[in-house]
């Protein structure tokens, strides 16, 4: 194994992975889980090193099986693609500790088959983060929205239902991308991101170029799940197993923001989105503030924790969307920082619900009262991921938030600016409500006195609890190594001609 | 200004927080855990009080953790102005816990592991506040305060605890993400910037109506200085035990928000940029409101820690008054007041907290009679209140005579009268407290007889801070000292 092809291992390891444990775990429950750890922990290594080697020697390109671009397939290992990809490791690993503990209590002897699935996800996430075809990422989209269709499926209650709404719009999606695909294949008889990049500039910019661009980014928008386009997202993520939402919730849209980022940069140009079409750019952040401010209202409304948290997702989505298409330095930068950081806590803050859900149960705002004395490790954990949310320093949350605040006052986007803000307070009321509730009540809601007696410690178990714990200080380290991260990565991700 | 590199103001605000891990480990002995929490805050005030002979020689120290965004970094730095307030708020820690032990041993109050652990991580973030470097720094230290104080204020965990709590983070959380923040932001647009310099950094970086919106964000911002209309927390925060609401309501949270406000007065905005655009005349203004406004509801509170609380948002406005008047003497005033202030309110509540400990008693109202019952007590109410309404021989008498000075200075003879009517009222709501308590006959003559003086471990503390309200008006010097640093560097 050369060191120059690791990212391939990074990506291979976990698909060969699928096929072992579909084989293995079908004659053995054991052997699920080392397979899992053992591949996922193996992808982190590797795709760590690999971000090392390119934070020290630059990126690079590498064709598959030598075949030489335009025709084989190339991969782009860059500064913001090995980023991901360790984001993708990274969050992996940690979801998969806890997912093979809830899995194990949910599923009992179908673990294999959603282990499969799970790690045939997480190749195609590996995948799409390091793809430089535009076609690829049609593929691998679908092989991580099919694998996650299934994953849902897997759920509790309608899961069927949501599953199926999803299958329908994320389709829809897919063949909105691929058709845009097409138009772009029409116009420039390539695939390849760097080949369209170069032809894309000496096209006359005419109704077929704009088509092939709103179908692909109105494609990306419906799997990313962008207000208007998200009536999906609530159901889907709030009824799959637990297992699944460690995985899916943080890293789907995120990876999904990461391919438009891909798109408008890699394969369209900034002149052409910002300047050409200045008054679509508008558009799109005033939707983006529009989606943020209905996500958090609707969030407001919620009276469980799982569902409260995927329509916060949705006005994260709005973050990120918004920062992209402010057009400068900044709100790129903070778009960027929040990918990596949305990850982070959206992570934290499921981990936290898979624990709560362990031992509660239900996740009615009615049953989480007195679980600061029940769990205090698992609620202090919510707490540093709420601090998050609201963009408290010095979590990671805050230093994103900073930089998309930064960039939308620096283009005049009032509109954009208030609506952070008001998410922000709008969290606010959201945690504070939920940690309200911990705190002060009593499970049994005896008379005052009575409040005050020892209830038993009952934390979620080890291998639930070590990952959220993990989980919670990334959102403080990774706050606090924002300003080498801006520094030695992300600047290098900044298209030119900002 | 000479700072150099040092991991000191670290240790010094880090030794609390990580204290809270052996009284967490000491659930189960009570003894070992007080023992921790004295330990902590004589270490704390030893290490800042090692500091001192540098900044009195005009040095001082910085460290710096991390540099987060191009051009600010999480740092701490030592000057005369972080050390004036550090010193005051962990010597005054030290009572406060000694106090704590006293009182909610008396009390037999519930999760007392979780109280002191909580008041261990405020102190950090009070001292972490006194000590930053830059803007970024205060606000992430502000908001660590404001969290850890949550569990203090809802102590008791009931309904009105939990409104109160409620509001407590709604005032203080919602006006410091909704101004503080955009403020923060448009501060480091137009500079580049978010250090605390001498003189301020706006000064040619902003025009005259951007500085005007800045200050009111500001101001308005760090509502833990209680500026009216954004008082409401503060009364409502008294459900809190009484040592928080002594230390934390009359110390550590409302004189962070003040020193806040004074920071960005001297070093973001420069007091020189003030007085061009002219801009005093909006703190002055608002503070005098405040000052008035506050007195006047004050008298009409019966619960003596409410109008305890209504005399603290009066009194606070008189620190950001003195700054507003742009004077030397003025902003020594408003400077002087703070530590003058925080000695005079913590013995008013100790002594709150002792009659309720011995009477069970919270309302002025029923207290006749006590003074007799409980002299030491009251003796140390009578000398506090006299500081805090400013008369000789105590130590509020100088700040209010500075500021009296300094708008004479300035010419603004409407401040004189503010200053001047606003003690007449403290006086008015003060006397009666005392004058009942020696004076007045019981009606019930049962009561009082069978009350007492309230645990020596309360007593101790509330003594010495009255003896400081004294000491601090006849040895003055070493607050003067530091003051003059902040005010004339």
């Amino acid at each position: 194994m050369s060191p120059t092809n690791l990212h391939m291992y990074a990506l291979a390891t976990p698909l060969i992975g699928a096929f072992a444990v579909m084989v293995l775990g079908r004659y053995s429950r054991r052997a699920v889980a080392p397979i899992v750890l053992g591949v996922l922990s193996f992808s982190f290594a590797a795709a760590l090193t690999v971000f090392l080697q390119v934070l020290s020697g630059g990126g690079f390109r590498y064709v598959v099986g030598n075949w030489l671009a335009p025709y084989g397939i190339e991969l782009s290992v860059d500064h913001l693609g090995s980023l991901m990809q360790v984001l993708v490791s990274g969050v992996a690993l940690t979801a998969s500790v806890s997912a093979l503990k809830s899995v194990a209590n949910d599923l009992q002897d179908r673990q294999h088959l959603f282990f499969t699935l799970y790690l045939i996800l997480i190749a195609g996430l590996h995948g799409l983060v390091l793809t430089a075809d535009a076609f690829n990422v049609y593929v691998l989209l679908e092989i991580a929205s099919i694998t996650a269709y299934g994953l849902i499926a897997l759920g509790r209650g309608r899961a069927i239902v949501s599953s199926f709404n999803y299958v329908i719009m994320g389709s829809t999606g897919a063949c909105f991308y691929l058709l845009g695909i097409g138009y772009l294949y029409i116009l420039t008889g390539t695939l390849n991101m760097a080949d369209l990049a170069r032809i894309i500039p000496t096209l006359q910019s005419g109704p077929a170029l704009a088509t092939a661009f709103s179908f692909c980014i109105v494609g990306l928008w419906i799997k990313m799940a962008f207000f208007p386009l998200h009536v999906w997202l609530p159901n889907a993520y709030s009824d799959m197993p637990d297992g699944a939402a460690v995985l899916v919730a943080p890293l789907m849209t995120k990876v999904t923001i990461y391919l438009m980022i891909r798109f408008m940069f890699s394969i369209f140009s900034p002149a052409y989105e910002f300047i050409q079409h200045a008054g679509v750019q508008q558009i799109v952040v005033g939707m983006a503030a529009l989606g943020i401010v209905c996500a958090s209202a609707m969030a407001l409304g919620q009276k469980n924790l799982r569902r409260m948290l995927t329509y916060l997702i949705i006005a994260e989505v709005g973050y990120m969307v918004g920062g992209v298409w402010l057009a400068n330095t900044q709100g790129l930068t903070g778009a960027i920082l929040h990918i990596v950081n949305d990850a982070l806590m959206t992570l934290c803050l499921f981990l936290a619900v898979s624990a709560i859900a362990s031992r509660a149960g239900a996740l009615d705002f009615e049953s989480l009262r007195g679980l600061f004395r029940r769990m205090p490790v698992t609620m202090a954990a919510l707490v540093v991921a709420a601090l998050s949310m609201i963009g408290v320093p010095p979590t990671c949350g805050f230093f994103s938030k900073w930089y998309l605040l930064l960039g939308g006052i620096q283009a005049g986007q009032w509109l954009y600016v208030g609506a952070l803000i008001f998410s922000s307070l709008v969290n606010a009321v959201l945690f504070f409500r939920v940690i309200e509730i911990a705190y002060f009540r009593t499970p049994d809601e005896g008379a005052h006195g009575s409040g005050h007696e020892a209830v038993p410690i009952r934390e979620a178990p080890a291998a639930m609890l070590q990952p959220l714990v993990a989980a919670a200080a990334a959102l403080v380290v990774v706050g606090l190594a924002t300003g080498p991260l801006v520094q030695h990565v992300i600047r290098f991700a900044l298209p030119g001609g900002f | 200004m000479n700072l150099q590199p040092s991991t000191w103001p670290l240790a010094a605000v880090l030794i609390s927080l990580l204290g809270t891990v052996p009284i967490l480990l000491s659930e189960r002995r009570p003894n070992l855990r007080e023992t921790w929490t004295v330990l902590i805050s004589l270490g704390k005030f030893a290490i800042i009080a090692s500091m001192l002979p540098a900044v009195l020689e005009g040095g001082g120290y910085r460290f710096t953790l991390a540099e987060v965004l191009p051009g600010v970094a999480i740092a701490l730095r030592v000057d005369a102005m972080g050390m004036y307030f550090a010193l005051v708020a962990s010597f005054l820690w030290i009572l406060t816990s000694i106090y704590s032990i006293g009182y909610m041993r008396a009390l037999d109050e519930h999760d007392q592991t979780r109280y002191y652990a909580s008041f261990a991580v405020a102190m950090s973030a009070t001292i972490g506040v006194a000590f930053s470097a830059n803007l970024l720094t205060l606000y992430l230290f502000y908001e660590m305060l404001s969290l850890s104080t949550y569990p203090l204020v809802t102590h008791k965990q009931d309904a009105e605890a939990r409104s109160a709590g409620r509001k407590y983070l709604t005032y203080l959380l919602g006006t410091s993400v909704a101004l503080t923040l955009p403020a923060m932001i448009l501060i480091y647009v137009l500079t580049g910037t978010l250090d605390f310099s001498v003189g301020g950094i706006l000064a040619g970086k902003a025009d005259a109506s951007t500085v005007s919106i800045l200050l009111v964000l500001l101001v308005f911002g760090f509502a833990k200085a209680a500026v009216m209309p954004l008082h409401g927390w503060l009364p409502a925060a008294m459900v809190a035990p009484t040592p928080v609401s002594s230390f934390l309501h009359g110390v550590a949270v409302v004189k962070v928000g003040v020193f806040s406000i004074l920071r960005m007065v001297f070093f973001i905005f420069g007091t020189g940029l003030l007085a061009d655009l002219n801009l005093g005349a909006v703190l002055t203004a608002l503070a005098s409101v405040t000052i008035l406004g506050a007195s006047l509801v004050a008298l009409t509170q019966d619960n003596l820690k409410r109008r305890l609380a209504y005399s603290t948002i009066s009194q606070l406005s008189y620190m950001i008054l003195g700054a507003g008047m742009l004077t030397t003497a003025g902003m020594a005033g408003g400077l002087l007041h703070l530590s003058m202030h925080a000695f005079g309110k913590i013995t008013l509540f100790l002594c709150a907290g002792a009659i309720y400990i011995a009477a069970h008693k919270s309302n002025i109202s029923e207290m006749d009679g006590l003074g007799r019952r409980m002299p030491v007590t009251y003796a140390a109410f009578f000398m506090a209140s006299l500081s805090i309404i400013g008369m000789p021989p105590m130590g509020g008498f100088l700040s209010k005579w500075s500021l009296v000075v300094g708008a004479i200075d300035g010419g603004q003879l409407l401040l004189v009268a503010v200053v001047l009517v606003s003690s007449l009222l403290s006086a008015a709501y003060f006397f009666p407290i005392v004058y009942r308590g020696f004076f007045a006959r019981a009606a019930g003559e049962n009561g009082p007889e069978e009350i007492r003086e309230a645990p020596i471990l309360c007593l101790i503390p509330l003594s010495v801070t009255a003896l400081f309200c004294l000491g601090l008006f006849l040895w003055p010097s070493l607050a003067l000292q530091l003051i003059q640093m902040v005010v004339s560097p």
